[in-house]
């Protein structure tokens, strides 16, 4: 009301002109930069919290939990490798790079990785000897950059992933900024300290899948055909990626959603490039299945895997493994509220801490500072992790009995509904009480 | 003199026999017939063997080669002596595209022409081409030393870091952030030595030199336009 106790009209906040986009807009003006962060996308998008499990009843037949077995083993790579990778259980540790994360961080990745029975994945920058000494299975990652990358390492690597790109920036490449280049990290990558260390958005000597095929027979060739070899993909074009990389010769797809995380690269490439996780899934599935190859060329999905629910309707979905990689580091201990004082110093809070490229990371994670990553103890971290992959396993284990199965692997599409159309769309389940999903003849 | 041949025998049993020489061996000496152009060819071997194959061969060839002598009597197809890490690839004809590419050491000649990319993102590896290159070469190369002594196309060295590079003819373009730079006595003696390795009839008074301006190794938004 205004002094004549006339209504007046309230003040009312733009949603397009939001208060967070004028406060980018305002900064961007300030600095002529834009806004580098790690992560992946934190809007919101469909996701697995979309879906939910029927579990068992009349048409079902639910097994006994703590009593009935309900297996989570999964072996990878099963279609050229003479030795395919086992693990005890279908949650991978995604690739990250020595130099994006400090030392300790990696080694306590390989601790817990390994104590749960399952397998760690480099990064950009080359295989460091703690990380092949402390992972009992560790995938070595090929990577546009060619980083570190040497036969000796190759040979030593339990499974060979060819990075064509990664949900967090699909067609990107990335920069480790100079702060985070120390003595040794720039040894590694063959470069001076303290500048700024590109890595190519393409692979220097292949260009497509005609020559990725080659690229693949010639890996195969300096490593005796021992060995996996699985190509990660961005989620865009899931369906056709996932063909091409069947042709080009992949015993393992790894398809990478855009809640994947990166160290580093533009805001706006990662949250206005490429496909939600749950969007990739049924399209690459369908793939292999057009191509009689589904369980032969095994599928893992990573980008904001965090629950053993999550675990579950992945493979429900088709998946044969997932793999995580910002649920591991805050399973080791990013964001972590005991740090708030320090983010709050930094200009941001627990649970918001993104700039992973500036190396200043309280919790010692995505650091090469000396004196910050002396807080984070392998053994320690690397022991929460292990617990945190087995209560996944757990969980997922716990659904699956649910539904009637006694291997993670018998979850299908049928023990899934959505609660949204957005979700029932793109995971291809039925709407929750109905028997239809959009684009679903019959309609 | 081991004599494979690649058709009649196929390929994984020539890089297994190749990969399981070592230090001591006897078999230092091989030939390889029949290479028809296949891929592949001599990769990931490790041990001082000298292996000459007969003909030209497809992509890959030498490729991530330790140790080992490698010639080609022919031409060879793209990504030839790619990441090499030490050892000698001689090309008796053309390469084609990325020769050399993310090479850590060791030395390849290609006494014909060199296509695009060749030493791209190169890392140590010492190159050095008889005829001319193509365009992108060097493209983001990090260390190391790019010879050529014909012309070089396109955008050389191209967004890079502390690679060099020394050419006798002309350079149609130089890429972000390469310049000319001084010739000094100590890039003469390194010219001298990779010269005089490679075969080539050529003095390194006839060269010069390009490298990083160094402007690009750290962001900045004034430098936009560059990338």
């Amino acid at each position: 009301m205004d002094s004549n106790n006339i209504p007046r009209t309230v003040p009312i906040q733009s949603a397009t002109f939001s208060n967070p986009i004028n406060a980018e807009i305002r900064r961007a003006a300030a600095t002529g930069i834009y806004d580098i962060r790690g992560g992946g996308a934190k809007r919101k998008v469909p996701h697995f919290d979309d879906l939910l499990f029927l579990g068992a009843s009349i048409s079902r037949y639910p097994l006994e939990g703590y009593r009935e077995k309900c297996e989570t083993k999964v072996t990878l790579g099963t279609r050229f490798a003479k030795k395919p990778i086992e693990l005890d259980i279908p949650v991978t540790i995604a690739g990250m790079s020595f130099g994006a994360l400090s030392g300790p961080a990696k080694e306590a990745l390989g601790r817990g990785a390994s104590a749960a029975g399952t397998s760690t994945t480099t990064g950009d920058g080359g295989m460091t000897p703690e990380e092949r000494g402390h992972s009992s299975k560790l995938v070595y990652q090929y990577l546009p950059s060619r980083y570190g990358m040497n036969p000796d390492d190759l040979r030593k690597a339990d499974a060979i992933e060819v990075v064509v790109g990664q949900g967090a920036k699909p067609g990107g490449g990335g920069m480790l900024l100079g702060q985070k280049i120390s003595d040794r990290v720039a040894e590694m990558r063959t470069l001076p300290k303290g500048i700024d260390q590109r890595s190519a958005c393409r692979h220097p000597d292949w260009t497509g899948p005609d020559d990725l095929e080659i690229k693949i027979l010639e890996l195969r060739e300096i490593t005796d055909w021992q060995v996996p070899i699985y190509i990660k993909v961005g989620g865009t074009r899931p369906y056709y990626d996932t063909a091409l990389a069947v042709k080009a010769g992949a015993d393992v797809v790894v398809l990478d959603g855009m809640q994947g995380g990166t160290a580093a690269t533009q805001d706006v490439f990662i949250e206005h490039v490429g496909l939600p996780t749950l969007a990739c899934i049924r399209p690459a599935v369908q793939a292999l299945q057009d191509l009689g190859v589904h369980r032969e060329v095994q599928l893992v999905v990573s980008g904001g895997i965090r629950t053993g629910a999550d675990v579950a309707k992945a493979m429900a979905l088709g998946a044969d493994a997932v793999a995580i990689g910002t649920a591991a580091l805050i399973a080791l201990g990013d964001n972590d509220p005991k740090w708030e004082s320090e983010y709050q110093k930094l200009g941001t809070t627990t649970g918001a801490y993104d700039d992973w490229h500036e190396g200043m990371d309280p919790a010692g994670i995505t650091t090469q500072d000396p004196e910050l990553m002396k807080r984070v103890d392998p053994v320690e971290a690397g022991r929460r992790l292990r617990n945190y992959l087995k209560v996944m396993t757990l969980e997922a284990q716990t659904i699956a009995r649910a539904c009637g199965h006694n291997h993670l692997h018998n979850l299908e599409p049928e023990d899934l509904c959505a609660l949204t159309m957005e979700a029932a769309a793109m995971a291809r389940v039925p709407l929750a009480g109905t028997d239809w999903y959009p684009g679903k003849a019959g309609f | 003199m081991q004599t494979y041949d690649l058709e009649a025998n196929g390929l994984r049993g020539l890089n297994s026999a190749l990969q399981e020489q070592n230090g001591g061996t006897n078999k230092t000496a091989w030939e390889i017939v029949n290479a028809k152009g296949s891929h592949a060819i001599a990769v990931g071997l490790n041990s001082p063997i000298e292996v000459t194959v007969k003909g030209s061969t497809g992509y890959y060839c030498a490729g991530m080669n330790q140790q080992a002598t490698v010639k080609v009597e022919g031409s060879v197809g793209p990504g030839v002596a790619e990441n090499m890490m030490s050892g000698t690839v001689i090309v008796e004809g053309d390469a084609s595209q990325y020769a050399g590419a993310t090479g850590h050491g060791g030395l390849l000649v290609i006494k014909g022409n060199a296509s695009s990319r060749c030493g791209i993102s190169m890392k140590g590896i010492d190159i050095v081409v008889h005829g001319n290159i193509g365009h992108m070469c060097a493209f983001m190369g990090q260390s190391g030393n790019l010879v050529v002594l014909g012309d070089a196309g396109d955008a050389l060295g191209d967004s890079c870091y502390e690679a060099r590079f020394f050419v006798r003819g002309s350079v149609k373009s130089l890429g972000a952030d390469c310049i000319e730079k001084e010739m000094r006595p100590e890039h003469i003696e390194i010219l001298k030595d990779l010269l005089a390795r490679a075969g080539a009839d050529a003095k390194p008074e006839e060269f010069k030199r390009y490298g990083s301006a160094r402007q690009l190794y750290n962001f900045d938004v004034d430098n936009a336009q560059a990338y």
